[in-house]
């Protein structure tokens, strides 16, 4: 049986702890799972060079990143894709002026196991394999095994970006399998012989084989040379042009020690650094 | 005068859960309702193609519900066995050492967050079923299938083996004064006279699957397909709701739909509840 003395003395710690709390400076971020690892290196040196700021970074696609920063609920939204023409719409009904900054660019590698034989595809085999119309490796020249097809799910700019720009807006096959993260893709055709999956740049490591597209490796140098054409911005969204400590920690992004941390973890940087 | 004040304070708190049921049942059909207007029952729960996202949209749940039905089926047809032999074996063939030990183990089962059997079921189960059955993929109907029947043997196992305990004690020495053995007395006897409390833990069973989200959502595949094979990747209606609820914008066509599968499953489990209830109470 609580005394409601101790009750009270609970509750009026708490309530000072959080207050307590609130005293720093705090930056939200959401969205995409290409930029999260960007945004989440970028945060610990920012926080590391101010102390008494807080940022915190989530995932959920691009797409939970802009409905965030619609509903007003986060700073920054991160997404892989520019926003659509229905988001802007809504946001404008809701007051919200999404600005975007191009923080860096990225490649879409398309990634098999890397036992698969096959080296390189191009555009339309890419295409056909995701709308339905090659389903065995065999018809590539590989082997008479069924192709495991690995999508995302709706959240994902990657998706919108790979659907535009390889798909040409036609849907994927409905038995694809959907994962949540650019990073559950490539672990997921780590582990299966007979998956293709497609990720951004940043995701590639030894555990995964990148596919040549039409005689094309998806390299940083390929990218900004234009060589590589599954490619798109990457962006981070404010309500109205950055300010305070968005506009900072945006800026850090963007100077030659922020650029040198996107080009670390293999993405592309929106200009060469010194 | 402080026993009036206590009574209603206690009023006030069993009052809340029938607010909170109607309030929710309430917001389910309101948020629902738009999707239903704009796409039509019928065709909301037999389109099969689900493309929330596509430019025009389409918002077929027929996949999803069975997706849904097919994990639950293969995981019911897994558990049940288990969870009653489990019941049985506590109720009435465990030594008072053992039963003591294994009930709170069961017990434990149902504390294990759901996440935790996802990620379990993503990093370890998924490969294995691909290298055992040599299958294309481990993230399926079957491998999530077995993930929920573990998820789901405390809950039956728990409420068979009280409805086994319940059966009055005058009948089994009825049984033993006739002659019967052990397992003729089980058998004929107990489980018959048990059947309404284990039918009823199995029907729970079924809704505390067919409602798990997270487990389903990381390891059945995520594919909104019918399924034609338990090894094929299913997609689930909790899954759709908790994969694609974040991208939604509040009062979106994509939101409202997400509502609507939210009625049709609160619907289904709604139905498994009411029949436990009829079914239990059938003879009373």
């Amino acid at each position: 049986m609580l005394h409601i003395r101790t009750y009270l003395t609970a509750i009026s710690l708490f309530v000072g702890v959080s207050l307590l709390a609130v005293e720093e400076k705090t930056l939200t971020l959401a969205g995409s799972t290409t930029v999260l690892p960007i945004a989440q290196r970028v945060a610990e040196e920012f926080m590391e060079l101010h102390p008494d700021v807080n940022i915190s970074v989530r995932g959920g696609g691009s797409g939970v990143g802009i409905a965030a920063l619609i509903d007003g609920v986060v700073d920054i939204a991160n997404a892989s894709r520019p926003m659509k023409d229905e988001e802007l719409k809504l946001a404008r009904e809701r007051g919200v002026n999404p600005v975007p900054t191009i923080i860096a660019n990225d490649g879409i590698a398309i990634i098999v196991h890397p036992e698969n034989p096959i080296d390189e595809i191009s555009l339309d085999q890419l295409k056909a394999i995701y709308t339905g119309g090659i389903s065995r490796w065999s018809e590539l020249g590989g082997t008479n095994r069924p192709i495991v097809v690995i999508s995302r799910d709706v959240a994902s700019g990657t998706f919108e970006v790979f659907k535009k720009l390889v798909l040409k807006g036609e849907n994927v096959r409905p038995d694809a399998i959907r994962l949540a993260s650019n990073k559950a893709v490539a672990v997921t055709v780590a582990k299966t012989p007979d998956a293709i999956g497609y990720v951004g740049l940043g995701f590639l490591s030894p555990e995964v084989k990148p596919l040549k597209v039409d005689g094309v490796s998806p390299t940083p140098e390929n990218v900004i040379s234009g060589k590589y054409k599954i490619v798109r911005p990457l962006y981070m969204y404010t309500n109205g042009e950055p300010k305070g400590l968005a506009k900072e920690f945006i800026q850090f992004i963007l100077s030659d020690e922020g650029q040198n941390l996107i080009k670390e973890l293999g993405f592309v940087p929106v200009r060469l650094p010194k | 005068m402080k026993e009036r004040l206590i009574k209603y304070l206690l009023l006030i708190a069993a009052s809340l859960s029938i607010v909170f049921i109607f309030g929710i049942c309430f917001m389910l059909f309101n948020e629902g309702l738009p999707i239903f207007r704009h796409v039509g029952v019928i065709k909301f729960i037999i389109g099969k193609y689900w493309y929330p996202t596509s430019e025009p949209p389409e918002f077929g749940i027929l996949p999803l519900i069975l997706g849904s039905i097919c994990v639950t089926v293969v995981a019911l047809l897994l558990a049940v066995p288990i969870s009653i032999g489990t019941a049985i074996y506590i109720a009435e063939l465990a030594p008072p050492g053992i039963k003591e030990l294994l009930k709170p183990i069961i017990e434990l089962l149902a504390a294990i967050p759901s996440v935790i059997y996802g990620f379990f079921g993503m990093v370890f189960l998924a490969p294995l079923i691909q290298r055992v059955f040599d299958i294309p993929v481990g993230l399926n109907c079957f491998t999530a299938s077995i993930m929920l029947s573990i998820m789901a043997i405390p809950t039956i196992a728990t409420i068979a083996e009280d409805a086994i305990t319940a059966v009055p004690h005058e009948l089994r020495m009825a049984s033993y004064a006739l002659g019967a053995l052990k397992w003729d007395t089980i058998r004929s006897i107990v489980l018959p006279a048990a059947a309404r409390g284990i039918v009823a833990a199995v029907i729970l069973g079924f809704g505390r699957i067919i409602g798990e989200t997270m487990t389903v959502l990381m390891v059945a595949g995520g594919a909104p397909v019918i399924p034609r094979s338990i090894f094929q990747p299913v997609r689930t209606m909790t899954a759709t709701i908790a994969a694609e609820m974040g991208e939604t914008t509040f009062g979106s066509l994509h939101y409202h739909a997400l509502f609507g599968i939210g009625v049709v499953l609160f619907v289904i489990t709604l139905a498994a509840n009411l029949v436990v209830d009829w079914w239990v109470h059938r003879h009373s």
